[in-house]
């Protein structure tokens, strides 16, 4: 453990933080409605220092075997060298990957797109839509703001214009995506080890300190749509009961801002 | 409530762990829940190469789950995929805590997860497998690490989701602990729950897990003649 790490456990056992934040707060958040008008919807979401910008692109596909009748979803998640000194050219690696993975769960898991609407012809046509993240200022808390930055692209989203054999992506329709909920994810992480304190909304000096973290994703009607924990560090089932308390109640601020 | 298979709600799938089943390895185990089949094997702690990957106070576990062509109805793909990526990831988190790696510097130890056939629960019975390899390699451990996927279906906990359950149920949430501490190194879900099922479905599948890391260490037992 280094000094900053110490000096990070002691202040959070003073239930504070190096930038004099609660342990359960939030650096301010702001969503950017569509800012880019290319894509069909996109959401810029800052929360602090970090910056992440969602882009939602629609084309038609072929539907997967197992499930002839429901659109598809795709998404990815580039963590660019230009975000962060940490980043490395090359293809996804582990991190990305997981993030990207954790995304698409909270999403594809939730029901939040009603994926048979998205259908055309069953077992020949869908609406394929993918979720593409662009990092652009990695300090902390990537999950919750390529979540939040994916939902919001989601339900700003339009369809492009398609006349049953063509997509023409140079005219949107005002018609928006089935969306039926709206997930919002949140990560907890823990600090120290014995004893350990957790906290949301880490910048990148905490994010580096944490040992473990668990996001939850909670609905509209107060229920959890999916549960990942990271990192090595275990969790008590108290502490899982605290991550959740916690998600649901900032997870309501957060859909406030949509 | 009548499952597929004939189980109770809180009753884990026929289980057979055997340790020792790769003559290679420096510590292998198969472990079969029900129809899904995951074999590992431990090879380490070995010199970590290239150097500059090596910690100079512990040693790094690594763990690579991967599914056999021919494991389920449709072909897997051979490589890596996004799943098995983020699979190993989070396989290796469950494991790392209950190894002493601080007594290792310098070396890796390589966890190798062979799935060879899938019927739902192949992270879980993958964990088990591995945990059992690691101590039948001889590393020291705080504890082993016991695995089991569990969900809600209708309005019963439902303890080792197999086959179609994986369907049914209202969400499906793997977990492994550490059972003499019950401290919890996996979590993950995806479905839609009341938070209080949560807790409901952890507590079944911890004691889930007590049964298993019988089991566990019953093979380790028979393994070693003690």
């Amino acid at each position: 453990m280094n000094l900053q790490e110490e000096y990070m456990i002691g202040l959070a056992a003073k239930g504070t933080r190096l930038d004099k934040r609660g342990l359960a707060d939030f650096r301010p958040v702001t969503i950017e409605k569509n800012p880019i008008s290319k894509a069909e919807g996109s959401a810029r979401v800052r929360m602090g220092n970090t910056e992440v910008i969602a882009g939602v692109k629609l084309d038609v596909g072929t539907p997967f075997p197992d499930k002839p009748d429901e659109g598809t979803l795709i998404v990815s998640a580039e963590l660019s060298p230009i975000a962060s000194p940490d980043f490395e050219l090359g293809p996804p690696r582990e991190n990305a990957i997981e993030l990207s993975r954790v995304v698409d769960r909270g999403i594809r898991e939730s029901g939040a797109i009603d994926a048979k609407k998205l259908c055309i012809t069953p077992k020949e046509k869908v609406w394929t839509v993918f979720i593409d993240l662009q990092i652009l200022n990695h300090d902390g808390n990537l999950i919750d703001a390529c979540s939040l930055a994916s939902i919001a692209a989601l339900s700003y989203a339009v369809f492009p214009a398609y006349d049953g054999t063509r997509v023409d992506w140079f005219t949107k329709t005002t018609e928006k995506l089935p969306m039926t909920a709206t997930p919002i994810a949140v990560t907890v992480h823990k600090i120290g080890r014995q004893p350990a304190y957790l906290l949301v909304d880490p910048t990148r000096e905490e994010e580096d300190a944490a040992t473990a973290r668990l996001t939850v994703s909670t609905m509209d009607d107060g229920h959890v749509a999916a549960l990942q924990k990271g990192e090595a560090e275990p969790f008590t089932l108290e502490e899982v009961e605290q991550a959740i308390q916690w998600s649901l109640a900032k997870g309501k601020e957060l859909r406030a801002l949509i | 409530m009548k499952r597929d298979d004939g189980r109770k709600v809180d009753e884990i799938r026929p289980m057979e762990i055997v340790a020792g089943v790769i003559k290679n390895a420096d510590g292998s185990a198969m472990v079969r829940m029900g129809r899904t089949v995951a074999v590992a094997g431990v090879y380490g702690p070995r010199e970590y190469l290239p150097k500059h990957k090596q910690r100079s106070d512990r040693g790094v576990l690594r763990c690579v789950y991967q599914m056999v062509p021919f494991s389920t109805d449709e072909r897997v793909r051979p490589g890596p995929s996004r799943r098995s990526t983020e699979i190993s990831l989070v396989t290796t988190h469950a494991l790392q805590p209950a190894i002493f790696l601080e007594e290792f510097p310098k070396t890796v130890i390589d966890v190798f997860i062979n799935i060879i056939q899938a019927d739902a629960g192949t992270r879980t019975a993958g964990i088990n497998a591995a945990s059992v390899a690691l101590a039948d390699a001889g590393i020291p451990m705080r504890d082993l690490v016991a695995s089991v996927a569990s969900g809600k279906i209708g309005d019963h906990y439902v303890l080792d989701l197999a086959g179609k359950e994986e369907e049914a149920t209202a969400a499906d949430m793997p977990i492994a602990c550490m059972p003499r501490t019950k401290k919890i190194t996996l979590l993950q879900m995806d479905g839609d729950l009341p938070p209080q099922d949560i807790k409901g479905i952890i507590q079944l599948s911890l004691q889930g897990c007590e049964k298993i890391y019988a089991l566990q260490v019953e093979a380790l037992r028979k393994r070693w003649k003690l």
